[in-house]
């Protein structure tokens, strides 16, 4: 099912997690975010399990720690946000350097640092194993609303087309000497954003009747392939039932 | 031939738009078994409209449309399907027509809507790629093919479904002169009806002993191509123009 459909968080590998079938990915993903969104803020050594089951998923994924590092910035905007907690924050203050600091508001801050990477981790794992194809054919087999699944798939098979258009578009409008350095310049580009909605629609009628004429009804076709093996099931529970494992004993223990 | 139902029987077929334009006056045309006709005509001849009749997309007009005897009934959801097997359209645009994110997928597609399932499905997507030349591109994105590739496969798309007629719309336009000789050279291999709108008239010479040429809603001739095609007035009437240097009569 590799089908060239890489998107810019996909490592192209062969992996024994690249050959999972993509709603297992999916569900192990979701369901070790759930424990770690669960586990309590101050179970330290339990955020540092997680951590190091993730790190094994990544060297059996033959997805390099850079390649992770790099593309877990996206979540820095929030995590500066956690930065301001604990100067904000009430209640009992510790001094540290000189700065009076909120322990609650310390607390906080790490519950959404740790958190919110081990979540982003886990999704850039995922998305590096998986093409955005198996991605949306995961989520079909998942019984997720057709809906959603069929406007994926058109756009997955259309935004370059679209992305072609407005290049041509661009190109032409340059061409007659349109070099918008203003905000008052951008007339152009927003009647050609315009143009671009009105050629999507109008190709979308295209492709509806193209579509009924070879006998759509209103249903996409199900996929062919059969359901995913119980073995590969077995094989990714391993990382949400290790996690949930891991929650487990630290609140036991605490 | 002559106890043969005919491909497609269409009689009085009468069309106007919601807005009132009036596109088709009552057209008349009968396409016998395994023939190739050509559908000439200027710009807004009513040709892409007469074509979306043919499977009923367009319907609410007087006059009729058979297919192999089959009457194209809008109302009747079994019936349309069937019809929809039996009339095979090729749009202009291929990136119209290919919208799954694999060739094959999409190849699929039309014999999936027929309730095509399993290895049937899988040889028919096999077939319908071979009869294209495109067995290698299966699992492609159509959005990385060249245009010439797209326009096969959006072939493949339709034989799929096994057609008793093939609906070319404008099947040259766009292609590079290769492309073009490639893709004739595939029309000519398949065994089945095929009527061919187009502007590109050698494209019509090569390909269609018969043609015919409708303008204004109306089929004002039909005929052989060659005799269409030599005759200048009945060109210049009907906005018909042949290419600079082309001789339809060349062993004349």
């Amino acid at each position: 099912m590799s089908s060239g459909h890489s998107h810019p968080l996909h490592l192209d590998r062969d992996s024994p997690v690249h050959r999972l079938p993509p709603e297992v990915k999916i569900v192990s993903a979701v369901l070790f975010t759930i424990v770690v969104v669960a586990t309590p803020r101050t179970e330290f050594l339990a955020f540092g399990g997680y951590a190091l089951l993730l790190a094994v998923v990544a060297a059996i994924a033959r997805v390099p720690a850079g390649w992770l590092a790099k593309r877990a910035t996206i979540e820095l905007p929030f995590v500066l946000l956690a930065v301001a907690l604990p100067f904000a924050g009430h209640g009992e203050r510790v001094m540290w350097m000189g700065l009076s600091l909120s322990v609650d508001g310390l607390y906080g801050a790490w519950n959404i640092f740790a958190k919110g990477t081990l979540g982003v981790l886990a999704s850039l794992l995922l998305a590096a194993t998986t093409t955005m194809r198996d991605l949306i054919l995961g989520l079909d087999r998942l019984r997720c609303p057709q809906v959603f699944t069929q406007i994926a798939t058109f756009m997955l098979r259309y935004i370059d087309v679209l992305a072609d258009d407005a290049r041509r578009m661009r190109i032409a409008r340059i061409s007659r000497g349109y070099d918008p350095r203003f905000l008052w310049q951008a007339k152009a580009f927003a009647v050609g954003v315009g143009a671009l909605f009105l050629r999507s629609y109008e190709r979308g009628e295209r492709v509806y009747l193209a579509m009924l004429s070879r006998g759509y009804t209103g249903r996409l076709p199900a996929s062919e392939r059969g359901p995913a093996p119980a073995r590969d099931w077995v094989l990714s529970a391993t990382l949400p039932v290790a996690s949930a494992g891991i929650a487990l004993a630290a609140v036991v223990l605490a | 031939m002559i106890d043969m139902t005919p491909a497609l029987t269409i009689s009085g077929l009468r069309y106007a738009y919601p807005d009132g334009r009036e596109a088709l006056h009552g057209v008349d045309l009968r396409i016998a078994q395994g023939e190739r006709v050509a559908l000439l005509g200027p710009n807004g001849a009513g040709k892409t409209t007469l074509v979306l009749h043919l499977n009923g997309i367009l319907h609410g007009g007087s006059g009729s449309v058979e297919i192999s005897g089959l009457p194209v009934t809008p109302g009747d959801r079994k019936a349309i399907t069937e019809i929809r097997r039996r009339v095979g359209v090729v749009f202009q645009d291929p990136d119209d027509q290919l919208f799954m994110p694999s060739v094959a997928e999409d190849v699929a597609f039309g014999p999936q809507n027929l309730g095509v399932r399993g290895t049937e499905l899988t040889n028919r997507v096999d077939e319908a790629l071979a009869a294209v030349g495109m067995s290698e591109h299966r699992d492609h994105v159509p959005h990385h093919l060249s245009f010439g590739q797209r326009r096969r496969v959006a072939v493949a798309t339709v034989l799929a479904m096994r057609p008793e007629i093939l609906v070319l719309d404008e099947p040259s336009s766009n292609l590079d002169p290769a492309s073009r000789r490639e893709l004739a050279e595939i029309i000519v291999s398949l065994p089945v009806t095929t009527l061919m709108v187009t502007h590109d008239l050698p494209y019509a010479l090569e390909l269609c002993s018969r043609s015919v040429i409708l303008d204004a809603g109306r089929i004002v001739a039909d005929g052989a191509t060659a005799d269409l095609l030599g005759d200048r007035d009945l060109m210049r009437r009907h906005r018909l123009e042949l290419p600079f240097g082309f001789n339809p009569h060349p062993r004349v």
